[in-house]
């Protein structure tokens, strides 16, 4: 790299100012399927952080050693070995955990922030960098994940983490759950609401 | 040495598909003595949640032990087959053959109150995956007493509400038989009706495909047991 960054720019920078979500809009498929609820979004999040942070660090070790003709393809089996690691740790050791993941934990390996973000910064940067970049898009991954969960669950059913937290009183007064946040649109609403939110404090990430 | 000539690359790839591989082998034979522990001990506490008891996670296997103290597997026309093990029956390929030669297992389970309950195990399609579950049955061979569901990959909110006890807290009281018919029970739209007398519960609303997946499943998984359940109730009559 011709310019130095520093550690704390390459960690925190992805959680607003290059969010992997609503600033390089990457991974939004993973949005829509899994943030019907506020759990599933939150342990999805979780688990990105997880494979994003080493497989970033394992390409970042071999990076100089790849073939540039198939580097996608070897980050792709770097990836989905790590995945399926990941998935048969859950079911020994957190099975409730992996049972609710269920299929989502295979959709990381399609989760386009992976290989974004391997290819972007892992193939060029040393280990230490790429591990701290891979926490960073993570984090700013599951924070969106995390918000959107959080709004699809408490006005689409009422409930937050499964608990109810609309009062009974206010189903009573005529209050019913908006059904269309459930659906899968309805993620792409309010991703496109925090990118306006996140646009209008952030004056210049605005397109001219 | 030349990184971009067709020798390097082949051996670059050939060597990291092994050692991935070898990777993943390794974990898969570590870790799979563990993964079927909980697979069984998971499939215990569906069983169990189907005649409603939830068991903390670390006394699974010695409540399962204490209430389900009878496990068969029975064929088409009700019989007792000797030397099966109910429990290791795949009851997700057994689905798929003939009804005249399936193997069915049956759980039986004697509740606190001494009431004896018949578990039956259902696995079938959902929308994006399977789905399965266990209804339990009165000693009268007719009546439901309590049913779990769970599913692989439904939708969350829509098809995977089935898993919740408002739909399957409905299927509680309901008939299998109807006179001397065997009619499983219907799973309809909120609010309506199906065209025949069986008994029915409510769909999922927006889960239609995973509703008609759960009728579809209680159809083709129940009916092979028709005599077996009919055995049930008549024994049970004898003895009153």
């Amino acid at each position: 790299m011709a310019e130095k960054i520093s550690s704390g720019s390459v960690l925190f920078n992805p959680f607003s100012k290059n969010n992997p979500v609503i600033v390089q809009i990457l991974g939004i498929c993973s949005v829509l399927a899994v943030t019907a609820k506020l759990e599933p979004a939150i342990v999805m999040g979780l688990s990105v952080i997880v494979v994003l942070a080493f497989s970033n660090v394992i390409i970042s070790l071999i990076r100089n050693t790849i073939p540039v003709n198939i580097r996608i393809i070897v980050q792709l089996v770097v990836v989905a070995t790590l995945v399926v690691v990941v998935s048969q740790l859950l079911q020994a050791y957190a099975y409730d955990v992996s049972k609710q993941l269920s299929v989502f934990i295979g959709l990381i390996i399609t989760n386009c922030i992976l290989m974004g973000r391997l290819e972007a910064f892992a193939m060029a940067n040393k280990p230490w960098p790429s591990f701290l970049d891979g926490i960073g898009n993570g984090v700013g991954y599951a924070i969106i994940l995390v918000i959107v969960g959080f709004f699809r669950e408490l006005l689409g059913s009422g409930t937050l983490l499964g608990y109810q937290v609309v009062p009974e009183a206010l189903y009573e007064a005529g209050y019913v759950n908006n059904g269309l946040m459930i659906l899968p649109p309805m993620a792409l609403i309010v991703v496109a609401c925090i990118i306006w939110v996140h646009r209008s404090y952030n004056k210049d990430l605005q397109e001219k | 040495m030349n990184k971009q000539s067709n020798i390097y690359t082949l051996i670059y790839i050939i060597v990291l598909v092994v050692v991935a591989g070898a990777a993943l082998a390794f974990t898969s034979i570590s870790l799979k003595d563990r993964q079927q522990a909980n697979a069984d001990a998971d499939k215990m506490r569906q069983i169990l949640a189907s005649v409603k008891i939830y068991p903390p996670s670390d006394s699974i296997i010695a409540e399962y032990k204490h209430y389900v103290d009878d496990s068969y597997v029975v064929n088409i026309n009700g019989e007792k087959e000797e030397g099966v093990d109910a429990f290791g029956v795949n009851v997700a390929q057994e689905t798929k053959k003939a009804e005249d030669v399936r193997e069915l297992p049956v759980y039986v389970c004697r509740l606190a109150d001494g009431t004896r309950k018949y578990i039956l195990p259902l696995y079938g399609a959902g929308l994006w995956g399977p789905i399965w579950g266990y209804v339990s049955i009165d000693a009268d061979g007719s009546t439901i007493y309590g049913a779990y569901f769970a599913h692989q990959g439904e939708t969350p909110g829509l098809g995977a509400e089935i898993e919740k006890p408002a739909f399957s807290d409905q299927f509680g009281g309901k008939e299998l038989f109807k006179g001397e018919r065997f009619l499983p029970i219907a799973v309809v739209k909120a609010g309506q009706a199906p065209n025949g007398d069986e008994d029915y519960v409510d769909g999922v609303s927006g889960g239609t495909i995973t509703s008609k997946g759960v009728e579809a499943m209680l159809d083709n998984c129940l009916k092979p047991y028709a005599r077996f359940l009919e055995i049930v109730g008549t024994n049970k009559t004898k003895q009153n």
